[in-house]
């Protein structure tokens, strides 16, 4: 995928998360992934690390703030098999943009318990933050016009694709 | 006042006249149709081309709503909705307040109607006092106030005994007997029972409503030789039974409404109470055979059922609001649209509106443009297309199932101007 | 001849009023229970609450009386983190005289962004949607015997979760179906949600004569209607019906149409039973079955919030 000046590949970015992910990522930590770009990528992390401890996947669309613009939105329902009580959490998304998810998503997870720890690792920060929020780890910083968008897709084999719109 | 409405076509059913002729009128009579003598000097000439000239019509179904509603000026404002339709005699039901059943009320109405010069009010009689079905009405007395007939209106007589003694006292006096095919306790619901009535959780009206109080009143016209005459028939089946019943020989004749012509239930739409209608609005195979049965003349007529509803009466769900529509300015496009679906001439289609429902009324000349009868005439443009809408109706009452937003149908023919006895009571803006 | 175009839709066909589930796309109706699979899971959490609705008020508006509907839809606005407001209205305006419109506009007066409207006549909650602002939005809770839509759906959410697919299912309605507006919200819901066979069971006198024509087979005795059925609903009988020379006695009714646990054979060994409520133990259901292993009748009560949930959360996404 190419925009002219910036080729991001979403395989070798993914490997880097992988990496760092597996040198960094306590034993007892959470997986979840934010519907639907950072599900695939936690549901793929969770594969290749072997990990033990339930994956879980988490929604925005209770918590957003452009309800009264954009109205319902419809999403796979969240789903955190585990105790949150108490647990270590790894969001997982794949890009990370206003922020404005993110803070949704922590809403969501906070009315099923008192997490210990979040932590959020993602794919592309493309910078562009409207909410003071930041990722743990990103296998790549960039930075892109504001009206272009920036999507995690698969392609037939089932590899990670990036793609550019706008 | 000498008039010459010049170079129109006439059609006149009375006389089987559907030409281009020249009208005269004198002394509020029809003088002349066809050439004109050469001594008729007139003080008023009308150019009639394009137009039709037809007699006034005849509308067999109405409600004024006097008395009751005197100081809404009721009577005032129908009547001028009538002739803006082309309407100059009217029949009007004694269902108001009080009920029509003394002689009283009956000559202070026509008084009061006459006095306005607008269209002619002919009333029916209640049949029994107060309409309650128990004790018959002075038939006579109200025939000699005015009367042309006795109703029961909507309260149909289910005490068979009772119903029998009215007709045969009626009977007596050759008077007829208006009466509503409806059966009491069947006829309790709001639209025709039927799919539409199931999917919309109403309660249903059975076609055996009206065809259980048909065979009634056809056995009791067998018994007491009474003349009847049904209002506001809806049902094929109905259709069937006053077929038989005038194959027969027996003196019945019949009507029905324009909104029966030329609506299904269907057209309830989202409950919407324009058509909340007394009777209700039957099947495709109902409204199909209702027409058909009004060209092969087993109706007889055409009437507008003008009902004024208040507007806050019609703002209530389905089942809580009142039934009635406006009609009288409806009465000559509805049957022109008929006439143009099921393929009838425009002597017929001018003649269930004129000479056909005049003949329910007995008087001389009326319904027609015969020499010497009263000049009570129509002249309208046949091609004019309008839309109904609720703000340019003269009517108090705005309510009708035509109206253009839910029938999204256009109507054709327009009054252009209308003359009672010879003087003109209702003309369109700017024309003649 | 033509129609207003549905009132329940806005000009881009999304939905701003629930007034019933006739007239809705399968696509739509597949939206609403998709959406309400995000809400079941919000009662199992500690926080049952999200904020879609902060800052809306709803007004129950309760012309015939139901303390279990109504208190559904409270706790549905509840955890939407709406306002609820409570009319009574049988001892309120209403019963001084004041028009259905009058009370309307003073409640739009108030600042009023949804009304869910429970009336005892067909058609009634049309006639709000019509005169309501355009930001105002009209959910019907039960209009006479027209329609009872947020069952309707609670239904067939309850039917897909546990036999996931319509298009194998054969779905029984037994009882006063003349009567029903929950009958007619299921019926029109499951015949577009593609069920293979939609069934009504009762005696004459309480089945309508054209029902057929909505798409459903007609039975008349138990057995032969609820044969290898996957879906067994049964309606409640209502005490007037007895009293209105419709039904001789409630025995009677129960000897014949009574879903007992050996009647219950007939169908399908898996099949579900389910019931609007409340239940009249001994007339339409016997207690054995309605507390068996086969009904589902309390997952009808958990996923009717969620669907309700789901359907306030949609009309107060939407403009008009």
């Amino acid at each position: 995928m190419s925009n002219g000046q910036l080729t991001l590949d979403a395989q070798a970015l993914y490997q880097q998360l992988l990496q760092s992910l597996q040198s960094v990522l306590p034993a007892q930590a959470h997986l979840v992934g934010i519907t639907s770009g950072g599900a695939w990528l936690a549901q793929q992390l969770q594969h290749d690390l072997g990990r033990k401890p339930s994956l879980g996947i988490v929604s925005s669309s209770l918590h957003r703030d452009d309800f009264s613009q954009r109205g319902m939105a419809e999403s796979v329902a969240t789903k955190l098999p585990f105790e949150v009580e108490g647990a270590v959490v790894w969001l997982i998304d794949d890009v990370l943009f206003t922020g404005r998810t993110i803070r949704a998503v922590v809403n969501e997870l906070f009315d099923y318990g008192r997490p210990s720890e979040v932590h959020l690792a993602v794919l592309v920060d493309r910078g562009g933050r409207e909410l003071p929020i930041q990722a743990d780890m990103a296998a790549a910083r960039i930075s892109l016009p504001e009206h272009q968008s920036l999507r995690l897709t698969r392609d037939a084999q089932g590899q990670f694709v990036f793609s550019v719109e706008g | 006042m000498k008039i010459l409405i010049q170079n129109g076509h006439v059609i006149d059913p009375a006389n089987g006249m559907n030409t281009k002729a020249d009208v005269a009128i004198a002394g509020g009579k029809v003088v002349s149709v066809g050439p004109v003598s050469a001594d008729f000097h007139a003080d008023t000439r009308i150019d009639a081309a394009n137009c039709w000239v037809v007699p006034g019509l005849v509308d067999a179904c109405t409600r004024l709503g006097e008395p009751g509603h005197e100081h809404e000026g009721m009577l005032e404002s129908e009547l001028r909705a009538a002739v803006a339709g082309g309407v100059t005699s009217v029949v009007c039901l004694p269902d108001t307040q009080p009920v029509l059943d003394e002689p009283g009320l009956v000559e202070m109405l026509k008084f009061r109607a006459e006095r306005l010069h607008l269209a002619k009010v002919f009333p029916l009689g209640a049949l029994t006092r107060g309409l309650q079905g128990e004790v018959l009405t002075p038939m006579v007395e109200l025939t000699h106030a005015g009367c042309i007939g006795f109703t029961q209106a909507e309260q149909s007589i289910q005490h068979t005994q009772g119903l029998q003694r009215a007709m045969q006292y009626a009977a007596t006096f050759g008077y007829c007997v208006w009466l509503r095919a409806q059966d009491s306790y069947l006829g309790q619901g709001m639209v025709a029972s039927g799919p539409l009535a199931t999917r919309m959780g109403l309660s249903g009206v059975p076609v055996a409503a009206e065809t259980i109080a048909l065979h009634t009143y056809i056995d009791l016209m067998r018994m007491t030789g009474a003349r009847v005459h049904i209002s506001k028939i809806s049902s094929a089946a109905g259709v069937e039974l006053v077929r038989a019943a005038k194959a027969e020989g027996l003196p019945m004749t019949c009507d029905v409404s324009i909104h029966n012509l030329h609506f299904t239930d269907t057209d309830i739409g989202y409950f919407d109470t324009r058509a909340r209608l007394t009777p209700p609005l039957r099947q495709q195979r109902d409204r199909q055979a209702l027409g058909e049965a009004l060209a092969d003349g087993t109706i007889d007529c055409l009437v507008s059922d003008h009902t004024p509803v208040e507007g806050d009466a019609k703002a209530l769900p389905f089942a809580q609001a009142e039934p009635g529509a406006t009609g009288l300015e409806l009465l000559l496009s509805a049957s022109m649209k008929w006439a143009a679906i099921h393929k009838v001439d425009a002597l017929r289609a001018i003649e269930v509106i004129t000479h056909a429902p005049a003949g329910l009324l007995g008087q001389a000349g009326l319904g027609s443009l015969m020499v010497a009868s009263a000049a009570d005439i129509c002249i309208l443009d046949p091609q004019a297309s309008w839309q109904v809408l609720p703000q340019n109706l003269r009517s108090q009452s705005k309510h009708t199932p035509f109206a253009f937003d839910l029938s999204g149908s256009e109507m054709t023919a327009q009054v252009k101007a209308t003359l009672v006895e010879g003087r003109l009571v209702y003309q369109s803006p700017g024309l003649l | 001849m033509l129609y207003k175009r549905n009132p329940q839709l806005n000009k881009n066909g999304e939905l701003i009023h629930l007034l019933s589930t006739e007239g809705l796309s399968r696509d739509l109706l597949t939206h609403i229970l998709d959406t309400a699979t995000q809400f079941v899971s919000v009662s199992d959490r500690d926080v049952k609450k999200v904020p879609l609705l902060r800052g809306k008020s709803v007004f129950n508006l309760f012309f015939e009386n139901s303390t279990r509907t109504r208190t559904t839809f409270e706790i549905a606005a509840k955890r939407l983190s709406a306002d609820v407001f409570n009319l009574d209205i049988a001892r309120s305006s209403a019963s001084k005289g004041e028009t259905l419109l009058d009370t309307i506009a003073n409640l739009s007066a108030m600042a009023a962004d949804i009304f869910v409207v429970r009336h005892g006549e067909s058609g009634a909650p049309y006639l709000i949607a019509e005169h309501v602002a355009p930001h105002v939005h009209v959910i019907n809770a039960g209009d006479g015997r027209h329609a009872h839509p947020t069952q309707g759906l609670l239904d067939a959410y309850t039917i897909r979760h546990f036999k996931q697919d319509f298009s194998n299912l054969r779905v029984a309605i037994v009882g006063d179906v003349l009567h029903s507006r929950v009958a007619r919200s299921d019926i029109h819901a499951f015949t577009t949600l593609g069920c293979a066979e939609v069934r009504v069971v009762g005696p004459r006198t309480l089945i309508p004569s054209d029902l057929s024509q909505l798409g459903v087979k007609v039975f008349h005795a138990l057995d032969e209607g609820i044969r290898d059925c996957d879906v067994v609903i049964a309606l409640r009988l209502q005490n007037e019906r007895m009293s209105g020379a419709l039904l001789p006695s409630s025995q009677e009714y129960f000897k014949n149409f009574g879903l007992t646990t050996t009647r219950l054979q007939a169908a399908k060994p898996d099949a579900i039973v389910m019931h609007p409520g409340p239940i009249n133990r001994g007339v339409e259901i016997e207690s054995a079955v309605a507390d068996g292993p086969q009904s589902v009748i309390l997952n009808q009560v958990t996923f009717g919030i969620a669907v309700r949930m789901a359907v306030m959360s949609i009309v107060a996404g939407n403009d008009a």
